[in-house]
């Protein structure tokens, strides 16, 4: 056992912000009551469930519905010929853009079906088993085509095309000819050749990851309804209402105003749910029918539909002269897109080098699409696959060199005032801080035993702001209501009350936070890019501030003296004349009507200066020589927080975020069979990790200030996925002295690699 | 189609009667027929263990369970975890130590940390950690999780002397 | 999971009648874990489940004359709560244990497991290894086979229409015996085996192995009996080179495929480790007996 060490940077004098307190959407988790995406029932509800293209990659020559149709029970069948065929249009996203036509044929195959899992019909029936049965009615022939999924093999000449119209971007003179290599992006600084000709050792390797899945526990869940009117309701799981209500309209055809989206509990996303896979479908299965449809994923559906994020090539080059400065990067990323253009490889690129000041490199990223379900957002898209071959190599540097691995990222590190090695000048970081903070915590000096290595890395995530709303209402007996656009993934609602308590002087337990649903609160992009505490944390926190300068208002109203001789202290308007004594929110509240009506106040804003975040892990691993077993013995993520608005929700995250990126170290992977089916398309063989494979994650939360933020805080639920590729592979290799190249760290490989020393 | 079959069963220490087509988890029954549906499926297959519930007292993943089978049989769900108001000590702590983000599998842990205590009162961290490993939770890694499992036995072995 | 019928007969003779008239389709339920799961991802297409539970002894431990009786639809978790069973066959109770999480050791029984026929079920190896027996009801009465003559191949079971297995029978003990089993999976829980090896043998009293019986899952189309791999260590006392014999017969005998959850290559290699360090444990433990 272990201790969560907190470092406050400076304690401010907080009341609220930076304690403990028990979450205000927690007592209806622990009771069961809390309503996710599949427990909501409606009178007359119907189930839908959707045909899947057991082919990878297949020409649609036909569907037959009439015998599903015919089915007693069945009340609706649709197929691509019931939804309008989208001309190309890129939309802003969270993290990622995103074409709308793309998005419509992901959830919808029209012509093709491009994976193993593509939706090709979708029924609604009065029960799932009269469902079931019409699915096996729908007659669909095929025209099987040659696929292709690994990444390389669909970027080599003559692979099978996925798409006729994909004729690489970014590249100059626009190629003539498709191929399946969307995107190229290429970031360089200074001459690399000139950089390696002054290196005294050179870093090279080529690593590889697989595909690998969020792994939420909740599937993919919704509720919808097409009124007879034209007006719609969506009830759903997403971390994003606004753009499952933008998608919908567009993927439909219809007014966005005609839709009310109402975010249900979401029962974990980590990207994977920002885009829209049901919604669309139960919205036309109720327009063609007119009752209510659920439609919610069985757990091979989750796997075979939705997320993953790529599986990659990663290949590295670093030069570093003898005392350590690194001269020179060259670096290639091949990222699996899946069916359609959008990996996170540009991401990927910007962050590869974000934690070091390098005068010289180059890194080009390639766009992939691929026969298999196309990638969405999973925490900190893109960057721990780059990391894990940048970490891998900073490491083999530091061998070479004969540094400590520590001292060599110290080196290198990137400080306020420098240059992002993707563009901008970094400002307040807390960068070095990590590396302190790991260089001193006692795991990093502790004893090792035999077969026992320990690995470090580091990682970047640029955090990000954008459009938030929020609204703050004071209620008549003086506490307040903070609504937000924002679905709540990992304990916002916490946070968010957080704020509006520290500002408005109120305890905790007198403000309730709510998600409210698109047409109750204004537009918030969605919940990702960790924004939401920065982002519509500064607008709650603006929205509170309005209302204390009304509230002073108020007060000096009927006291009848100037607003400047009013102050807010502790939930209480207090007067610079004693003899005005104080008025409470409470006696405000009660007044209110005599002062100018409801008191409350709405902030919609576009937020900038999110604080980019870094982390700095120290993973120690022991190895089973005879069976390939790796254990990870002890975990330390130290990360800039900025500052923790609630310490154990931002430990939680850390925690949450190095057992993802064990799991996709050691075990979680896609296995496509030669047809190009998933293999594995469920939790038994899917080894996202169990309590039992973990130790304790050891947390140090750095907190240095973002002065952009209220409160001062940065993102932080991304950031702690990034080091642990990296951590894990370097431990491993201190255990067995060999370098392991390819993810995930099976058994079979390490014992492989064990019997070729 | 097999004929539903009437079943009588104790739910959370109450009397339930519902029809169930003989091929329905226990599971499904419990939230489509019994409203509770703070069972939740997230595989369907007993990997993930967000459906456990207590059968005649034994931890068991429901959805691995026909709902014939709970004829004449007594279940405990999550919803029969806190006394009327009261939450349990489990569920105070769960909420103390930060133990849950999303919440989904948090039902699930809860009623199979239950069942620890009930035969174990003062669980290793080890034991803690091999006996909910058919729990998966994919938000908090389960620091936490194992911290307020450790700290209700603590509490709950208090409780006794 | 539709075109179910269910029927809970309450004598064996009443359930075999109605698994025969159940025809192909027709499914003996114990704990379920493996039949739920293929109904639901469609490999078993509905028929009749003839549930076992309700037949007096399907659920249960029983000691006689030294030998264990237990029945069909005993839950591995009751398995281990039988003092007697554990302290004569640890092995083959760790075995039952490692069947899945505890919510799974609540229902799935060492029978099921058996008559699933895969061959990386956790408890067949210790079961072979001990030398079980099953008692099998069938329309034309009962029979006793081995517990190695159920498994056919992946998936398929000796067993002819309406039979079923009514019990499992473990044979009473020898002075200093013990037996063990090791598994080895990806991570600490939850996995299939990727290999499993089970030893079970008997000690003279100075420390030598007179007897002992080797078998491995997971290297082949059913769980595998080594012979050769129990004759590398009759006769020592499992010093280092009786181990080193032992690893190489282990592998020697493995017939294993490259799947997702390992390599040929591998699964031999780990069935040697498996085979040397499950007789280091039944040999410590059959001596900890001849010193009490």
């Amino acid at each position: 056992m272990s201790d969560v060490i907190d470092r406050p940077a400076a304690k401010a004098q907080f009341k609220v912000v930076g304690t403990r307190p028990v979450r205000p959407d927690g007592a209806d988790k622990v009771t069961g009551k809390a309503a996710y995406g599949a427990d909501l029932m409606l009178p007359g509800m119907l189930t839908g469930k959707i045909k899947r293209s057991p082919h990878a990659h297949a020409r649609i020559i036909a569907i037959d519905t009439k015998k599903a149709r015919a089915l007693a029970g069945v009340k609706a069948v649709i197929t691509a010929a019931d939804f309008p065929d989208l001309a190309s249009e890129e939309m802003a996203g969270g993290e990622s853009a995103a074409n709308v036509r793309d998005i419509a044929l992901n959830c919808m195959a029209r012509n093709a079906a491009l994976y193993e899992g593509h939706a090709v019909a979708a029924v609604a029936a009065t029960s799932a088993s009269i469902a079931d049965e019409a699915l096996a009615l729908i007659e669909v022939t095929y025209e099987v085509l040659p696929h292709v999924i690994d990444v390389e093999a669909a970027m080599a000449p003559g692979a099978p095309l996925l798409h006729a119209d994909i004729f690489t971007k970014g590249v100059e003179p626009a190629p003539t000819t498709p191929s399946n290599i969307a995107h190229r992006h290429d970031l360089t600084r200074g001459d690399v050749n000139a950089g390696f000709a002054e290196a005294d050792a050179i870093a090279e390797g080529r690593y590889t990851t697989a595909a690998v899945h969020q792994g939420y526990i909740e599937p993919h869940a919704c509720v919808a309804t097409f009124g007879a009117d034209g007006q719609c309701q969506v009830w759903s799981a997403s971390q994003g209402h606004f753009a499952v209500r933008t998608l919908c309209a567009k993927i439909l055809g219809l007014d966005t105003s005609d839709i009310r989206v109402t975010p249900a509990e979401i029962g974990g996303g980590f990207g994977g749910k920002t885009t829209v896979y049901l919604e669309p479908l139960a919205l036309a299965l109720s327009r063609q029918c007119g009752a209510p449809v659920r439609m919610v994923m069985a757990r091979d559906e989750v796997f075979r539909a939705t997320g993953p994020t790529s599986g990659a090539v990663i290949e590295v080059k670093l030069g570093a002269r003898r005392d350590g400065t690194i001269t020179a990067g060259q670096i290639v990323l091949k990222y699996q897109a899946g069916a359609f253009p959008g990996s996170p490889v540009h991401p990927g690129v910007m962050t590869a080098l974000a934690c070091y000041d390098i005068p010289n490199f180059t890194i080009t990223g390639y766009d992939v699409v691929t026969n298999s379900p196309k990638v969405t957002a999973y925490r900190a898209p893109g960057a721990p696959i780059s990391a894990f071959g940048v970490e891998s190599a900073v490491d083999d540097l530091a061998l070479k060199l004969g540094m400590d691995p520590i001292a060599l990222r110290e080196k290198n590190a990137v400080r306020d005032g420098m240059k992002a090695a993707y563009g901008p000048t970094f400002r307040n970081i807390g960068y070095v801080e990590t590396l302190e903070a790991i260089r001193d915590h006692p795991h990093y000096q502790a004893p090792l035993g035999p077969n026992q290595g320990r690995g470090v890395a580091v990682g970047f995530w640029f955090n990000i702001g954008g459009d938030s709303t929020a609204a703050v209402q004071i209620t008549d007996d003086g506490a307040a209501v903070v609504a937000t656009g924002n679905p709540d993934i990992g304990g916002s609602r916490a946070s968010m009350a957080m704020m509006a308590a520290e500002v408005l002087g109120l305890p905790i337990e007198k403000v309730r936070p709510i998600v409210a649903d698109t047409a109750s609160i204004g537009y918030s992009m969605l919940t990702g890019g960790s924004r939401t505490t920065f982002a519509t944390g500064m607008a709650v926190t603006q929205a509170a501030q309005q209302i204390v300068t009304d509230l002073k208002r108020r007060a000096a109203q009927i006291w009848e003296v100037a607003v400047d001789q009013v102050e807010w202290l502790d939930g209480a308007a207090v007067c610079r004349d004693p003899a005005k004594g104080e008025l409470t929110l409470a006696a405000l509240a009660a007044k209110s009507g005599e002062t100018g009506g409801p008191i409350g106040a709405q902030v919609s804003l576009n937020a900038q200066g999110a604080g980019p975040g870094f982390g700095a892990h120290i993973c120690d691993v022991e190895v089973d020589p005879e069976t390939g077993g790796v254990t990870i013995l002890r975990y330390t993520a130290a990360q800039d927080v900025g500052r923790a608005i609630h310490p154990a929700y931002v430990e939680g995250q850390v925690q949450g975020g190095v057992a993802q990126g064990i799991g996709w170290a050691l075990n979680e992977e896609y296995i496509f069979d030669t047809d190009g089916k998933m293999e594995n398309a469920g939790f038994l063989d899917y080894r996202v990790p169990v309590a039992s494979d973990l130790p304790m994650i050891d947390t140090i939360l750095v907190e240095v200030a973002n002065p952009r933020h209220p409160f001062g805080a940065k993102g932080v639920g991304e950031v702690p996925i990034v080091p642990p590729l990296g951590a894990v592979a370097n431990a491993v290799r201190a255990a067995i002295g060999v370098r392991m190249t390819d993810l995930p760290l099976s058994p079979p490989k390490i014992r492989a690699a064990i019997d070729g020393r | 189609m097999g004929a539903r079959q009437h079943i009588s069963a104790n739910v959370n220490g109450d009397p339930v009667e519902f029809l169930a087509e003989p091929g329905t988890t226990l599971l499904d029954a419990l939230r489509d027929e019994l409203g509770l549906t703070g069972s939740k499926e997230g595989c369907g297959s007993g990997d993930c263990g967000a459906c456990s519930v207590t059968l005649d007292g034994r931890l068991v993943c429901s959805c691995l369970v026909l709902a014939v089978e709970a004829q004449g049989r007594r279940i405990t769900t999550i919803e029969g975890m806190a006394d009327g108001g009261t939450l349990h000590p489990l569920q105070q702590k769960f909420l103390e130590h930060a133990a849950l983000q999303c919440g989904f599998c948090t039902p699930g842990i809860l009623v199979a940390a239950k069942a620890l205590l009930d035969v174990n009162p003062d669980p290793t961290e080890v034991e803690a950690r091999y006996w909910l490993a058919g729990n998966l939770c994919r938000c908090t890694g389960y620091d936490k999780v194992i911290r307020a499992v450790m700290d209700a036995a603590a509490d709950l072995r208090q409780e006794r002397v | 999971m539709s075109d179910v019928d269910y029927l809970a007969p309450t004598s064996a003779d009443a359930a075999a009648k109605a698994l025969a008239a159940g025809g192909a389709a027709a499914r003996a339920l114990a704990g379920g874990t493996d039949l739920l799961v293929q109904l639901k991802s469609g490999r078993l297409k509905g028929g009749l489940i003839v549930d076992l539970k309700h037949i007096p002894g399907a659920i249960g431990v029983r000691e006689e004359d030294g030998a264990f009786v237990i029945g069909a639809a005993t839950p591995g978790a009751t398995i281990g709560e039988h003092a007697g069973l554990v302290r004569a066959w640890p092995g083959v109770v760790e075995a039952t244990h490692l069947i899945g999480s505890t919510q799974v050791q609540g229902r799935a029984s060492m029978a099921g497991n058996l008559c699933n026929a895969s061959p990386a079920a956790d408890s067949v190896p210790a079961l072979i290894a001990a030398r079980a027996t099953c008692v099998i009801v069938g329309p034309s009465g009962r029979r006793t086979v081995a517990a190695e003559d159920i498994p056919v191949s992946p998936g398929r079971t000796s067993l002819k229409p309406g039979e079923f297995v009514l019990e499992i029978r473990l044979p009473a003990r020898a002075a200093r015996s013990a037996d063990a089993y090791l598994r080895s999976i990806p991570r600490t829980e939850m996995d299939i085996a990727v290999v499993g090896a089970a030893v079970n043998l008997t000690l003279d009293s100075g420390g030598t192995i007179i007897e002992a019986r080797v078998a491995l899952g997971a290297v082949g189309p059913t769980v595998l009996i080594a012979d050769d791999a129990a004759a590398a260590i009759i006769g020592s006392r499992l010093d280092a080179a009786a181990l080193e014999r032992l690893d190489a017969a282990a592998r020697g005998a493995c017939r294993p495929i490259s799947d997702k959850r390992g390599t040929a290559e591998f699964r031999t290699k780990i069935a040697g480790v498996l085979a040397r360090r499950a007789a280091a444990i039944a040999y410590g433990r059959a001596r900890a007996k001849g010193e009490n």
